[in-house]
Formats: structure tokens, C-alpha cells, sequence
């Protein structure tokens, strides 16, 4: 290609993402351009097809980024190339969705027009205005009975401030609407600019590890040209390679001779060493490249930490290799040996919130065959020293013991929820149950309101999610952003198992609530912890102050009765059940301890909901 | 060979917490089952035909057969299997079914043990967990059976049944007791996958009585067994001296054995195997002329000596030493010595000179014994 055909390409292109709340229908629609723009035979078509992880299509969710190229005759009788680049939609997965909106262009913002916009719409759009995305709003499910497509469009302009007046009313899941999105995707998103003959400059916003290719990298390319052959340098790092191929997915990955401005695709470069790309680099020329990267993106600090731990020992080294493959297309993912008396040697890791946590773990368990036993997750707090110093702990056996502390300090988020106001009272005694501090409640329309706290953060890693699901049926939205430390009253909780005490097991808790925490997570590890041949009695402790204890009785029996009419294989299986369950299991000391059990600390508060 | 298993699996209720090869009797195709099995013996046996020690006729519910139907099963049996006066030839009966007429089928086709599903003597408690018959059925049965010259019988009795009490368990072995019988057999309940008892535990309505009592239970009835000088053969089994069930040890001995019909297992020539349990499943490769097994391992010699293991530990005898290395030409005590150290120092397994068997504590937690002996070979 020469420059004229390029740029001519280029003025062709869009680039854009889809940002929603979970459940608005945006994995719908992505399905229904792809169907549109004959991305796909019907054969191929599988609904959610972005989704392609397994955990993913499971839990309805997105979690990695996708591109996909798509080729678009417009009303004009033009051919436009769009890229459409798939967003996670979870609160914990923010960071993700900057890195895609900052390849594209312009975003469809899909409202929901029988729910309206939800604390999560506001969070993504706002970081697509930062990116000076052109917006195109979408009001989906217009079909629903419940629609009500005029109040959610003058919810669109009063509360994001977008002009709403030629949003489109779709519905993915019917067909309808599609092809006006289409056309005002090609009217409003501008096309890339850029130098296709100005040396290369491309965005990695994300990557994964092929056994076959090595690293594959998803790039935007922003100026200049890029082919196979070429010499290019990763700038953070300085790393040279010579590409082996580069591609577009279609959503098939799909070999192209080159990549120029504005194309959104892959390259592969026999990168073997998984930390030599990092997600948020710039890619130029070895030779003759720009002199500036691209600002890339802000690393986004883990808010919640826990430790990971092999349930076998020896797997300690595959554990490390996987959260480093993890860690290259997952940036947030922080982590650090660390050792523990009960656990033996494992893993410190940081994670964006809960859901990441638990994504990662599973996909540790499933991926790469580790079973893990996890710690409940902790923030950092800070703590002050008598002398003055500070310390950071992530750890809750880390803590310095009392007597040296002059305050301990813990990080709070300004919390939004936006829920009809029949939920008002639920939400407002939720909130103030977890230590939340009343900031603002507001009208958004008759019926629904937006309420604003500032809650420890710890108290919102545990499952204050799910309890707010579940005293507002659902309706109610929520997001939040670290404010900053506040002091606070707290103190280290120690568990004893047979009169050792299991570091894993500590957790920080205010001392107001310790005694009452104490009591029920005693009695969630009696339940938790199936009987040994002796007894355990389990102690939570304050210092040297005992403030709970609960005992595990001794196992009195457990011997197969029944004869199976000779069916000996049977009986085999089920002692081989037996066996394999305890394998799963983790000894600790003499006692031989569950995964969940670690857990126990972080679904602590099922029993004392008020429902 | 010197055992045979034979299942016959129609029932005219089902109980609560069976989980075997069962169908509901009416409109099923009795005899052509019964046809289907005399070939099935036939294609297995090959004129290689033994005496055999035991033959055992379970279910289902044996005697839910009607006469013709019993008198054809008998026949057939007899036509293909060799037994002799020595044969233990016992057939599971269901309290109540049992007609004088029926009793002399059985009586005259050679067989002389009966062994019949009593559970418990409560009569709430048999109408919880699905039993057709009542206390008062049973000893009529006996009564019959004895008038009928059957002398070798035995009931099998359940405990940890929904609730009940340990008292109700003592009453229950007291009643046992008093029949004077030569052998008795108390299970505890089990709750298996795809039964009524499953479905109602994992909806919560189910008040099993729980470890502890359960627990309590099984020392009770170990305690009345003994005191009465019935004598514990193994876990779950109790008898007079020289009445102990030889097809039951059969299985604890780790030999082998024949399993015909549907859904049966058998272990023959070192293999293991089991048979379709769906009717026309297991029927159809018959009038092909072929065999109808599911699923067959050959169980290597590790395995064999897990199983001697894990198999033998249940007689409370144990498992013999210098038989170990007849069989395996290995020295039991260094094989598993790791095994038998653990579980010596903690008190459930003790030895003589002779074998290795569970202590009393051992009994209650054989579970914990015999998964030590799985699996370790393998690697």
C-alpha cells in the first residue's frame, strides 16, 4: 500500500467500545454487530461471543479484553472498518476498561430503558470523557414491558450531561435498532489521525501466552506502519525483536500484511519471556523510532490483598509461574513470596477488589491445575508507631503487637449507590451497619435516588456487594473510589486451633465488633472443620485475652456399613473419595484444615444479616 | 470358584433409602428376566461347572417372585449352578412374603438359609422409611420358616434411621435377640445418591440422629451381640459360632465370585466386573448370545493387596500374615508397615503373631484405617 491508500484506509476507520452495566445487553449487542456486519456465518454464532473464557460465558461476565475487525457498507455506499473493542463491566475491572477505551475513538453507551443508568454506567462513562471519546448513546431492551425509553434519555442529559436527543432505541436481543447504531458509529466517531509514514508508535492494551507464538500482543496502532519482518523495541523495557506475524481478529484470528493507523489487531514477535511486553507499552522501530511513548496507563494500585498458598507444598514454583503468565495480560495483579507458619511458603497478592481475587484463584485451579488455599483477603492498613514510624501492613499477622502501636489508620472509599427509593432505608442501615458515614442522598428522578457514604474499605471487600443485592432485590447499583485513611479503633484477632495459633487464620477487626466476630467465626470453623480422630478446641484470641472458644468434637465414627451386594469397586471409589478429600485439605499442626475454612473470616457476616 | 451371586431386582415397594438395581415389579417382563439370567449362567459357566460353597439369591426382593415364577428361578439355578448338601444356599426374603407354598419351593430346590429385611421391630419407624411390612410380619415369617424346617436364618437390622433413638435400637436388638436366631446383621443407614432419603437430606427434612449417636448406637448393639454370645465376624455381622455367612466372607476374603443378572458385579479370573442394570439393557446382548457386562477392570496385584486390605480388616480377625505371603509372596508387615505403625500407635489396629485385625475403637473408624491402604502402591 502506498501513503495515498493508507490514508484513504484510515478515514474509513472506526474505533470504538461498547461500556454498559452488567446485564444492559452490551455482550447482546456485540453479538449483533458481528451478526450485522457478517463477521460470522450462522454456523459459527454462539451467543456472547467475546466472552470466550470458560469462567467467563459461566458467570455471564467479561472479564479480558477482545478486538475484533469488522468491515461495514454504509447507507453512503462506503466500506468502513470498525474495530470494536469488548469492555469488562464489573466495578473491579475499571482499570481494564481504560485500557480499551484509550484505543478507540468513541464509545456506544448502552442504557438500559427499563433500569436507567446505574452507579457503574456513570463510573465508565466519565472515564471515556476523560479519553475525549465521542459517545454514542443507546437505549437498549426498548422492547421490554417495563420500558421507558423518554425517562431514561432525560436521565441520560440531566445526570451524565450527554445530549440524548439522537440516541438510538435498540434492542440487541430483537435486531432492533442495529443498523442505526452502525450509521451513527461511522457519522459521529472520528476516524484516527495519524502518520502512517511517521515512525511507529502502537499501544499494547493487552496480551496473552501462546505455547506455539509466545507472547501475542493486541495493539493499536497510533502512527507509522508496522509488517512483518520489521525490527521493532518495546520502549519501557528496550527489548528488540523482528515480527513474525501480524494480524487482525475477525473474530478469527486472521494474518494481514501489515498494520497501520488506526488498525487494531495482534503481533507476534517469538517473545518468550512474558515480561518483556508489558500491557500499557509502546511499541516503535528498532531503528529510527519516536522519540516519545504514548502516555500508556496510569498502574492501578490493588486494593484488597490475600494470600495464595499451594495446598501441595511442592507446587510452590508452579504457582509463581502461573501468577507471572497471569500477570502479564493482568497488570493490576500484584504479588510477593511470603511465608506462613500454618501454610509454609506461598504468595502475598494484591487484587483490584473481591471479584478479581476470586477470578484469579480460579482460574490458578483451573488453568494451571494448582489447588490453592486462600486467606481472606485484607487492605493495607497503617500503622503508627509509639516512636513515630510507620508501617504498612498487608497482613494481618504482620501487625506490630499492640503495646508499640499508637494508631492504626484504614483506608475508607466514598461509596455511590443508586437504587429506587423504596430502598432507602435498607441501604442506609446496610451501610451504617458496616461503620459507613452518611455524605448525600439525592434525587436522580421521582423514584430514583443516589446515596453517597464513606465506608472503610475493608468492610466493602467482605461482601457488602452481595448484601446490598440482597436487601434491595437487586435494584441497587454501586461504585466506589478510595478517599483516602481515616483513624480507626482495631485490633488483631488471632484464631487458635488445638492451642496453636494459625497465622493465616488473623484477621484486623474494630474493637467494637471483636467480641461478637470472635463468637461467630469460632463457631463458622466448628462447622467448617470436619472432626479429627481427637478433639480441637478453637480460640480466638486478643493478645493473650481469649474472647471466644468453640470445640470440634472427636470423630466417633466413620466405617462403611453396607456390603454393596459385592460391588467392591464401589467401595473402593468411596475410600478413595475419602482419601482424595483429605488430600485437600491443608495440616495445620495436628489438625487438618479445609480450604473454605480460611475463608470462614470473609463470610463471616451470612449469620448476622438481618434479611 | 466357589461363590455365586444372583439379583433379582423387582420389588413392590421401594424402600426410602435403597440404592440398588430396583424396578417396581408390576408389568415388568418376570420371566423372560428369569430366561435371560438361566443363559447368562450358561454363556459364564461353559461347562466348567464346580461345586460351589454359597450361592446367594438378593435383590430387589427375591421373594417377590410368585410361585411358577420362584419354581422356574429354582430350576433354572439348578440346571446351571452344581451345588451340594454342603452349598450355603441362602435367599433374601422380605418378612411377610413368604406363603407355606413358597417356603417349600425353597425348602425342596436345597436351599437352607434365609435371610430377611427386618430394619427395626418399630412400626412407625418401618412406615418412615418405606417398608411394606410390620413387626408382627416378621414373626410369623420366622415361625413359618421354622415350621418349614429352615434353621439357618438370619435378619439384617438397621440403626441411625430417621428419628430414632438409641433406646429404640436396643429395643429393636432385644427383639431380634429374643427369636433366637443364629446370626444377625446391623447396618447403619446409609443415605445414597437417587433415593427419597437423599432428596429429603438435601432439602433438610431429614432427622438423621447424627455421628454421635449413630456412634453410640453401633456400641450398643456390639455390647447386646455379645452379651447374648453371638460372636462379631465382622463390622456389621454377628452369629453363632459356625454360622457365620460364608458367602458374605466370601467377599471379605477377597475371593472370587460369579454375579448374574442385572446390575450384578462379579469377580471372575481376577477381573471385575459388573453387568447392565437396566432390564432390556442387560437382557438384549443375551438373545444375541453375548454377555451383558458394563464395565470390567482387571484388578492388578497392588490393588489386590489394597483390597486384601481394606477387605480383610472388616473381619474381626483381620487379615492373616502368613496368607499375605502365600498370596503375594510379600512380608505384610514391611509392605504396609507405615500403615500399621500409624495406626497401632493411635490405637485402632493391633496385631498378634498370626494377623493384623481393628481394635474396638478401630471398628468405629474403619474408614479412617482402610483409606490409608489405598493408592499407595500406585506411584
Amino acid at each position: 500500500m502506498n501513503r495515498e491508500d493508507r490514508l484513504n484506509r484510515q478515514s474509513k476507520i472506526r474505533n470504538f467500545s461498547i461500556i454498559a452495566h452488567i446485564d444492559h445487553g452490551k455482550s447482546t449487542l456485540a453479538d449483533r454487530i458481528l451478526e450485522k456486519t457478517n463477521a460470522l456465518t450462522a454456523r459459527e454464532m454462539k451467543d456472547q461471543l467475546l466472552d470466550s473464557m470458560d469462567l467467563e460465558r459461566e458467570r455471564g461476565i467479561t472479564i479480558k479484553l477482545n478486538s475484533v475487525q469488522l468491515k461495514y457498507k454504509a447507507k453512503d455506499g462506503e466500506i468502513y472498518t470498525f474495530h470494536l473493542i469488548d469492555t469488562p463491566g464489573h466495578v473491579d475491572f475499571t482499570y481494564e476498561v481504560s485500557r480499551s477505551l484509550a484505543a478507540c475513538e468513541g464509545a456506544v453507551l448502552v442504557v438500559d430503558a427499563a433500569q436507567g443508568i446505574e452507579a457503574q454506567t456513570l463510573a465508565n462513562v466519565y472515564l471515556a470523557i476523560d479519553n475525549d471519546l465521542e459517545i454514542v448513546p443507546v437505549i437498549n431492551k426498548i422492547d421490554l414491558p417495563s420500558a421507558d425509553p423518554e425517562r431514561v434519555r432525560n436521565e441520560i442529559e440531566d445526570v451524565i450531561g450527554l445530549d440524548a436527543s439522537e440516541a438510538v432505541l435498540a434492542s440487541a436481543k430483537a435486531g432492533i435498532g442495529i443498523e442505526d447504531i452502525l450509521e451513527q458509529i461511522v457519522e459521529k466517531v472520528p476516524a484516527p489521525e495519524g502518520d502512517p509514514d511517521a515512525p511507529l508508535k502502537a499501544l499494547i492494551f493487552d496480551s496473552l501466552y501462546d505455547a506455539y507464538r509466545g507472547v501475542v500482543a493486541y495493539i493499536r496502532v497510533v502512527d507509522g506502519t508496522v509488517k512483518v519482518g520489521d525490527k521493532i523495541r518495546m520502549m519501557a523495557t528496550g527489548k528488540e525483536f523482528e515480527v513474525t506475524e501480524v494480524g487482525v481478529f475477525t473474530p478469527k484470528s486472521t494474518p494481514t500484511g501489515e498494520l497501520t493507523v488506526g488498525d487494531v489487531g495482534f503481533l507476534t514477535a517469538a517473545i518468550k519471556n512474558v515480561g518483556d511486553t508489558r500491557v500499557g507499552d509502546t511499541i516503535t522501530n528498532a531503528k529510527n523510532g519516536a522519540a516519545e511513548p504514548l502516555p500508556g496507563y496510569r498502574r492501578l494500585n490493588p486494593m484488597v490483598y490475600c494470600g495464595l498458598y499451594p495446598i501441595d507444598s511442592a507446587k510452590f514454583n508452579d504457582l509463581r509461574e502461573a501468577l507471572e503468565k497471569l500477570e502479564l495480560n493482568d497488570s493490576a495483579l500484584q504479588f510477593e513470596p511470603e511465608t506462613s507458619q500454618a501454610l509454609g511458603f506461598g504468595f502475598r497478592c494484591g487484587f483490584l477488589g473481591l471479584l478479581h481475587m476470586e477470578i484469579i484463584q480460579e482460574r490458578i485451579e483451573r488453568e494451571f491445575k494448582i489447588d490453592l488455599i486462600t486467606t481472606a483477603p485484607s487492605v493495607i492498613y497503617d500503622v503508627i508507631m509509639t516512636d513515630g514510624t510507620e508501617v504498612k501492613v498487608d497482613n494481618p499477622s504482620n501487625m506490630p503487637d499492640p503495646q508499640k502501636i499508637d494508631r492504626v489508620e484504614e483506608p475508607y472509599v466514598k461509596a455511590t449507590m443508586m437504587a429506587p427509593n423504596d430502598y432507602v432505608g435498607a441501604i442506609m442501615e446496610l451501610c451504617q451497619d458496616k461503620r459507613g458515614i452518611f455524605i448525600d442522598m439525592q434525587y436522580m428522578d421521582e423514584t430514583r435516588v443516589s446515596i453517597v457514604y464513606e465506608i472503610p474499605l475493608s468492610e466493602i471487600v467482605y461482601d457488602f456487594f452481595d448484601q446490598l443485592k440482597s436487601s434491595t432485590k437487586g435494584y441497587a447499583s454501586f461504585d466506589y473510589e478510595l478517599i483516602g485513611y481515616k483513624p480507626s479503633k482495631l485490633v488483631k484477632m488471632d484464631i487458635l486451633l488445638n492451642a496453636e495459633k494459625v497465622d493465616a487464620l488473623s484477621f484486623i477487626v474494630h474493637r467494637d465488633f471483636a467480641y461478637e466476630r470472635g463468637k461467630i467465626i469460632v463457631d463458622k470453623l466448628r462447622d467448617l472443620i470436619p472432626r479429627q480422630q481427637f478433639e480441637v478446641p478453637i480460640q480466638a484470641a486478643i493478645g493473650q485475652k481469649i474472647v471466644a472458644r468453640s470445640t470440634i468434637k472427636a470423630m466417633r465414627k466413620n466405617v462403611l456399613a453396607k456390603c454393596y451386594g459385592g460391588d467392591i469397586s464401589r467401595k473402593r471409589k468411596l475410600l478413595e473419595k475419602q482419601k482424595e478429600g483429605k488430600k485437600r485439605m491443608k495440616q495445620v499442626g495436628s489438625v487438618e484444615v479445609p480450604q473454605e475454612a480460611f475463608m470462614a473470616v470473609l463470610k463471616m457476616d451470612d449469620t448476622n444479616t438481618k434479611k | 470358584m466357589k461363590a455365586a451371586y444372583i439379583h433379582i431386582p423387582f420389588c413392590h415397594h421401594i424402600c426410602h433409602y435403597c440404592d440398588f438395581n430396583k424396578v417396581f415389579m408390576k408389568g415388568q417382563p418376570v420371566d423372560e428376566y428369569l430366561s435371560s439370567m438361566e443363559k447368562e449362567m450358561e454363556l459364564t459357566i461353559k461347562g466348567n461347572k464346580q461345586t460351589l460353597e454359597t450361592v446367594f439369591v438378593g435383590g430387589g426382593t427375591p421373594t417377590a417372585l410368585n410361585e411358577n415364577q420362584l419354581e422356574k428361578l429354582v430350576s433354572a439355578i439348578n440346571r446351571q449352578l452344581k451345588t451340594d448338601g454342603n452349598t450355603e444356599y441362602t435367599f433374601e426374603a422380605n418378612p411377610g412374603d413368604l406363603s407355606k407354598e413358597k417356603l417349600s419351593i425353597l425348602k425342596n430346590a436345597g436351599v437352607n438359609r434365609l435371610s430377611f429385611g427386618v430394619q427395626t421391630f418399630n412400626d412407625d419407624l418401618l412406615q418412615r422409611i418405606g417398608r411394606s411390612h410390620r413387626a408382627k410380619d416378621v414373626f410369623a415369617s420366622i415361625e413359618n420358616a421354622r415350621a418349614a424346617g429352615f434353621e439357618n436364618i438370619s435378619i439384617d437390622l438397621i440403626y441411625s434411621l430417621p428419628g430414632q433413638t438409641k433406646q429404640d435400637v436396643i429395643d429393636s436388638i432385644q427383639t431380634a435377640l429374643g427369636l433366637g436366631l443364629v446370626h444377625y446383621s446391623g447396618y447403619s443407614l446409609i443415605i445414597e445418591p437417587k433415593t427419597v432419603f437423599y432428596n429429603l437430606m438435601q432439602k433438610g427434612k431429614l432427622p438423621l440422629p447424627g455421628e454421635d449417636a449413630e456412634a453410640e448406637m453401633y456400641v450398643a448393639l456390639m455390647e447386646q451381640m455379645e452379651q447374648n454370645g453371638l460372636k462379631q465376624y465382622e463390622i456389621s455381622n454377628f452369629a453363632v459360632p459356625g454360622y457365620e455367612s460364608k458367602h458374605n466372607l466370601t467377599y471379605w476374603n477377597n475371593e472370587e465370585y460369579y454375579g448374574f443378572g442385572a446390575g450384578a458385579h462379579g469377580y471372575v479370573n481376577g477381573i471385575r466386573q459388573s453387568n447392565f442394570g437396566p432390564l432390556k439393557k442387560y437382557m438384549d446382548p443375551l438373545t444375541r448370545g453375548e454377555l451383558p457386562i458394563m464395565d470390567f477392570h482387571k484388578v492388578t496385584v497392588e490393588e489386590q493387596m489394597e483390597e486384601e486390605m481394606f477387605l480383610g480388616l472388616r473381619k474381626t480377625e483381620g487379615v492373616s500374615i502368613r496368607q499375605f505371603q502365600e498370596k503375594y509372596n510379600r512380608d505384610l508387615l514391611q509392605f504396609f508397615g507405615q500403615q500399621i505403625e500409624e495406626w497401632s500407635s493411635k490405637g485402632l489396629l493391633e496385631m498378634d503373631d498370626e494377623r493384623i485385625f481393628l481394635t474396638r475403637e478401630g471398628r468405629l473408624l474403619g474408614n479412617e484405617v482402610f483409606q490409608s491402604f489405598i493408592g499407595v502402591s500406585n506411584h
